[in-house]
Order: structure tokens, then C-alpha cells, then sequence
């Protein structure tokens, strides 16, 4: 991406200010590809039908009551192709979304927290500063799925991780192993993943993740944790006899 | 069980009671297309071949769900964080006598990646629910999702496979590395549409009375919001105009279902805002739902059916409490645990409510039930592991 050396400020309110993002302003032919890999999705089509301006979208919205954000604006920016606007909302809006598909009410059809999922692909996978640090402290989930198959797992209730939900956290991280195996399910005595997980399980997961090229989007965003990856997942495939080709 | 639609029709709403679904603004029935494409022999459809009751959905419709020889699509956060939450539901299966699976050979949807971080893309996202699917009709057993947003997801999945060509011949090109077939199931069911479908069953087995215990229920947005139709509308649960689920469970137990005015807001849960802006979260659960719920409902309990919603509404209670020592905190439970109760589940070796964050003994008291001495009962049976004399506690352990 072409980066001009001017850095574009963020609106007080939203989450790109809170996260002290300043991001370089781009030429209007670097906006352009960018939106039209969004319109290339297929699943955008499924999402957008035009806009009424109706703000029914925002009523439902919980993200709207607590950020300047709005899923009206998304609509109609994206149904205006507001290329300068989009690349605004890609670097500072769409990782205020609470993803809840409360805006489904649209009367219009359209869904506009989906146009926000496929923005917010595009913005990963050409490594826009919003995705890198909206997602920043997010590595290690990313990496607990990608490896594990699942994402929350017991041994992350650690009370200096969640002090906000009280002293409920402290005590199961005390108990963890202990109350991991008073549980009567069998598959639940686990502590670094929600249940247990068979190893034929994790290498056909991980050919998922080769062949569909899941693996590689995260090179732009996180070099270090694509290699990690990578090599966690060559190794249990090597180690299971698969070759990738 | 009738919970009547003027329940709805506060003093500035006005609900018509007589309201139909107009097939005119039906979305069109995905079951046309799956089969269409089984009969192609594009993919392979496993049907609801066992004894089964049939629920009523959005737009008039019905969906058939299996009553036993189960295959149970676990939620990461439910057995992670929760693990009351999915105990709850296999031991309701165990006291009904119904056999299920538990599998190790199954992953969650990842979905996390897609709606919190976006860093995974739809042909993966597909080929990791169909991989899941595949496995479970293998076993010949019929997948239950634990998780809403599984739930929804897959519905969204199922979506667009049906509807790109593209997207089936990459999934099957993966699935064809796996050694798997291309499987997609009849019907999507979420566990707490069979806890909708067995609720008189659940009743005839219920030993604690309810009928003092007032509620308010939170129903998850992915379960409802994320793909139209496909969720339970029952006529006679306010008249068909919002989901019955969870709340129609509820009312067979005995308990009172109370409304407050948020009650279509989502939870607050956001994903990426659970992890790392819990300010928003914290605000929406406390001034959305748990303030608007006491305020207007007054309840014993909220009750949800997602493991984002069960974690977000619990846990953002304390902040609050610690801020505002008269901020009135509302323990929050699944309806899995409640149903589990009223079997007589023990607190804490069955519901495993000692990972609750909200109080919930005063509610425990109001059921009739000592909290001190079920916590006597689980020192002691942990107290036993530790001593080394068993490893773990099993089935029979729970049931003291
Ligand atoms: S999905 Fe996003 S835009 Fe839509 S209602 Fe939820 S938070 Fe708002
Ligand atoms: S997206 Fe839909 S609900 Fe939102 S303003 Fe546009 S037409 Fe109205």
C-alpha cells in the first residue's frame, strides 16, 4: 500500500481514538481497490439492497448507543460507494461493531453489521492500521483457535486478566485443576481447552486451515504468529505423515 | 403453556393479537434447495430419522427435533468458562434416560476468528462446520449446538453453501483430503430448542416447586437475529411475535415470566469488547438489561441460551456493584441449569454455580435449597480427589 505522509486524526468518540490509531491517508486509487475487494465478496451482495435513511438499524443498535458509530452510515456509504468514506470507516468504525446482527431489522434487507464482517476482512488481509490495533492483545485467541479448534478455555480466567469480574475469577484460577476434575463430563477435565480435543481432530483442522488459505491471512497482519502457527501445524502434520503440497 | 401477547402490549406498545405470518414475506425455505442439491448428489443431507417432535419456527413453519441418539456440538466457552452450563444439559439427558455422544472429535465453529478478529474466510469457516457435521454423521448420530453462535453461524454457513456453487466445490475439494463426504444436517438444531421440545417431559420429572420464582430472559441474537427464520415462534408464546424460546421452558416449570422493555437489545458480549473494551460491555449489560430488567421486572433470575450472553450479563455485574454499593445485581443462569434445578441437579457438583460471578444464593433459598450444605456436599467430594482416593468425579458423584 502507498502511504502518504499525512496522518488522518480519528473522531473523539470512536474506538480508533480510543486506540490512539492514526492511520496515513492513502490516493484515491489505493480507497478504490480496497473498496472494490469488499464489492468482489460475494457475500455483500447478500447484504446490501440499497438504503431508506431510516435509522431503524441504528435504533437496534448497541454499539451506536456508546460509540460515534453508526450501521445507517456503513449502509449508505457503501450504498453510495463513498470510496473516501468507506476507507474513514475501515481505519475507524468497523471494529466498534458488536457483530450481534441486531440491525437485521432493516426493513430494507440489508445487513449491515455482514458488510462490516466482510470490511473487516478486507482490512486483515491487506493489513490496514485499524486491523492491527483493534487487534492487538487479540494474538493470543487467534492463535489459541487456529491451534486448539477452540477459543476459550478454563486457564484463561486469570483474575489479573479480568479484575472487573470480581473475586468469582481468583477463586476458579486457585481451583482450576482441582475443579476441572470434579466435573462429572468426561471430556471436560481439561484446563488449556474447553473439552478434549482428539489429535486426529487437530490435523484434519489444520489442513482447513492450509487449504482454504486461512493460515495465510494473518501474514500481513502478524508475521511472527503466522510463523508460530505454521510451524505448530507442519509439526503435527509431519509428525502424523502429511505432506503439504 | 399460553404466555398471552398482551404481555408485550405495554402502555406505549400496541401488539395485534391475531397476528399471522404473511408467507407472501416468507424468506424461501432452505429445505428446497438442500434437498435439491442431495438429490444431485451435490451433498449429503442427514435427516431427523429418529424419533423426533416437530416445533413450530418462524413463518408458520416447523422444524423436527431429535430427542435422543444425539451427537453434541459443544460451545468453548460453555465447557471453558461455564462448564455448569453444558453438564447441566447432558445430566437433564441422563435423568430423562435419553443416550447421547459427547465427542473429543469435534472442534468448535472458530467462529471468533470471524466475527471478533475476521482473520479467517468463508471457504474455512465452511469447511471447519461441515467437517464437524461430517464426523457426527458418522457416528449416526444427529449434531445438537450447544452455542448460539454456532447456531447462528452454521445457519449462515449452510447459507451460503447452498448458494454458491463455488463455495460447495472448495469445501468439497477440502473435504475430499479429509476422506469426508459433503454433509450438511436436515435441520440446524440448538439445544435449547430441545429443551423447548421436551419441556413437559422435563416437568413431569420436576421435584423443586418454581412457582414462587420470577424470571426474565434474555434470548441470544445469534439464535434469532442472524439468519431469519429457523428459530422457534410459538402462537402461543405473546402471540408468535417474538421467539418463545427460553421463555416457553420457563412457564412449563412453573416459574413466572416477566417483560421488561429492553428485552430485544443484544447482551453487550461484542466479541472483541468481552476481551478488550469490556467498558462497553460493562455499560450496555448494566444499564441496558440488568438495571431496566430490576427496575421493570423485578426478577429472581434472568434466564439466557448462549454462552456469550450467560458470561457478559453475569460477569459485568460486579464493576457495577463495587462502583455503586445499591446497584441491584440479578443472578444470570441458562436455562439448562434452571431445568436442572427443578430436576433436583445439585448446585454446585451438577450446575457447578461456584463459577457464577452475580449472587445466586438468595435465589438458591427462595428454591428451597441449602446452599451451605450442597457446598459442604462439593468440599467433600473434591476433598476426596485431592486425598487422591479418585481422580475425578463422575456421574454418580453428582447425584448425592
Ligand atoms: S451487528 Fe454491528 S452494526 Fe449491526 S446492530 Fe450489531 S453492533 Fe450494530
Ligand atoms: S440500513 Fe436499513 S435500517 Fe439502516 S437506515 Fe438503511 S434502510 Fe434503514
Amino acid at each position: 500500500m502507498q502511504a502518504s505522509a499525512q496522518l488522518t486524526p480519528t473522531h473523539a468518540d470512536s474506538a480508533a481514538y480510543k486506540l490512539g490509531i492514526t492511520y496515513p491517508d492513502v490516493p484515491l486509487a489505493e480507497k478504490q481497490r480496497l473498496f472494490d475487494e469488499v464489492k468482489a465478496d460475494e457475500r455483500f451482495h447478500d447484504y446490501l439492497y440499497g438504503c431508506y435513511e431510516c435509522g431503524i438499524c441504528v435504533a437496534a443498535c448497541p454499539s451506536a448507543r456508546y460509540y460515534d458509530f453508526s450501521p445507517r452510515r456503513i449502509a449508505q456509504a457503501a450504498a453510495r460507494e463513498d470510496i473516501e468514506l468507506i476507507y474513514q470507516q475501515m481505519q475507524e468504525d468497523i471494529w466498534d461493531c458488536s457483530q450481534c446482527f441486531s440491525c437485521l431489522r432493516c426493513p430494507r434487507g440489508n445487513n449491515p453489521g455482514g458488510i462490516i464482517t466482510v470490511m473487516r476482512e478486507v482490512a486483515v488481509n491487506n493489513g490496514l492500521e485499524s486491523a492491527k490495533q483493534a487487534l492487538r492483545g487479540y494474538t493470543r485467541i487467534i492463535y489459541k483457535i487456529m491451534s486448539t479448534g477452540t477459543q476459550v478455555s478454563p486457564d484463561m480466567l486469570q483474575a489479573d486478566a479480568f479484575p472487573d469480574w470480581g473475586p468469582s475469577v481468583a477463586r476458579v484460577s486457585e481451583k482450576l485443576d482441582l475443579w476441572r476434575r470434579a466435573l462429572p463430563p468426561e471430556t471436560h477435565h481439561t484446563t488449556t481447552t474447553g473439552w478434549q480435543i482428539s489429535t486426529k481432530t487437530l490435523v484434519e483442522l489444520y489442513l482447513i486451515w492450509h487449504k482454504t488459505g486461512a493460515l495465510n491471512m494473518i501474514s500481513e497482519l502478524d508475521a511472527s504468529l503466522h510463523s508460530l502457527l505454521e510451524e505448530v501445524m507442519e509439526d503435527l502434520l509431519d509428525e502424523q505423515g502429511y505432506e503439504l503440497d | 403453556m399460553t404466555i398471552p401477547v398482551e404481555k408485550v402490549a405495554g402502555p406505549r406498545r400496541k401488539n395485534k393479537a391475531d397476528f399471522q405470518w404473511s408467507e407472501e414475506h416468507a424468506p424461501e425455505d432452505f429445505h428446497e434447495r438442500l434437498f435439491e442439491l442431495e438429490e444431485k448428489g451435490e451433498l449429503v443431507v442427514q435427516r431427523v430419522d429418529t424419533e423426533h417432535i416437530e416445533v413450530p419456527v418462524k413463518y408458520g413453519r416447523t422444524k423436527k427435533v431429535p430427542i435422543g441418539h444425539t451427537w453434541h456440538h459443544k460451545s468453548c466457552g460453555q465447557c471453558g468458562h461455564i462448564p455448569g452450563y453444558s453438564t447441566s444439559i447432558f445430566w437433564v439427558n441422563r435423568k430423562l434416560g435419553i443416550e447421547y455422544e459427547d465427542p473429543s472429535d469435534q472442534t468448535s465453529c472458530t467462529a471468533w476468528n470471524y466475527y471478533a478478529s475476521a482473520t479467517s474466510n468463508a471457504a474455512a469457516q465452511a469447511a471447519v462446520a461441515v467437517r464437524n457435521f461430517a464426523t457426527a454423521y458418522e457416528t449416526g448420530r444427529f449434531p445438537i449446538i450447544h452455542c448460539g453462535t454456532s447456531f447462528g453461524h452454521y445457519k449462515e454457513v449452510r447459507h451460503e453453501l447452498l448458494a454458491h456453487d463455488h463455495l460447495r466445490e472448495e469445501v468439497r475439494r477440502v473435504m475430499d483430503a479429509l476422506g469426508k463426504p459433503l454433509v450438511l444436517p436436515e435441520e440446524m438444531v440448538h439445544y435449547s430448542e430441545w429443551f423447548y421440545a421436551m419441556r413437559h417431559e422435563i416437568a413431569k420429572h420436576q421435584v423443586r416447586d418454581f412457582s414462587n420464582i420470577a424470571v426474565t430472559v434474555h434470548p441470544a441474537c445469534h439464535y434469532y437475529k442472524l439468519v431469519e427464520g429457523d428459530a422457534i415462534y410459538d402462537p402461543e408464546v405473546y402471540g408468535g411475535q417474538r421467539t418463545a424460546i427460553v421463555s416457553e421452558v420457563a412457564q412449563a416449570l412453573g416459574a413466572e415470566v416477566r417483560d421488561y422493555s429492553t428485552w430485544f437489545d443484544c447482551c453487550g458480549f461484542g466479541f472483541r469488547h468481552i476481551l478488550v473494551s469490556r467498558d462497553f460491555t460493562r455499560s450496555f449489560v448494566t444499564q441496558r438489561k440488568i438495571k431496566r430488567m430490576k427496575e421493570e421486572a423485578d426478577p429472581d433470575v434472568t434466564l439466557t441460551h448462549d454462552t456469550g450472553c450467560v458470561t457478559a450479563l453475569d460477569k459485568s455485574q460486579f464493576a457495577a456493584k463495587a462502583q455503586d454499593p445499591d446497584f441491584a445485581t440479578i443472578p444470570v443462569m441458562s436455562e439448562a441449569q434452571f431445568a436442572a434445578l427443578a430436576m433436583g441437579a445439585h448446585p454446585y457438583l451438577v450446575c457447578q454455580l461456584h463459577w457464577h460471578a452475580a449472587d445466586y444464593k438468595p435465589l438458591l433459598e427462595k428454591m428451597g435449597i441449602d446452599h451451605e450444605k450442597a457446598w459442604a456436599e462439593f468440599e467433600e467430594a473434591t476433598a476426596r480427589l485431592e486425598r487422591g482416593e479418585q481422580k475425578y468425579l463422575t456421574w454418580e458423584d453428582a447425584d448425592v
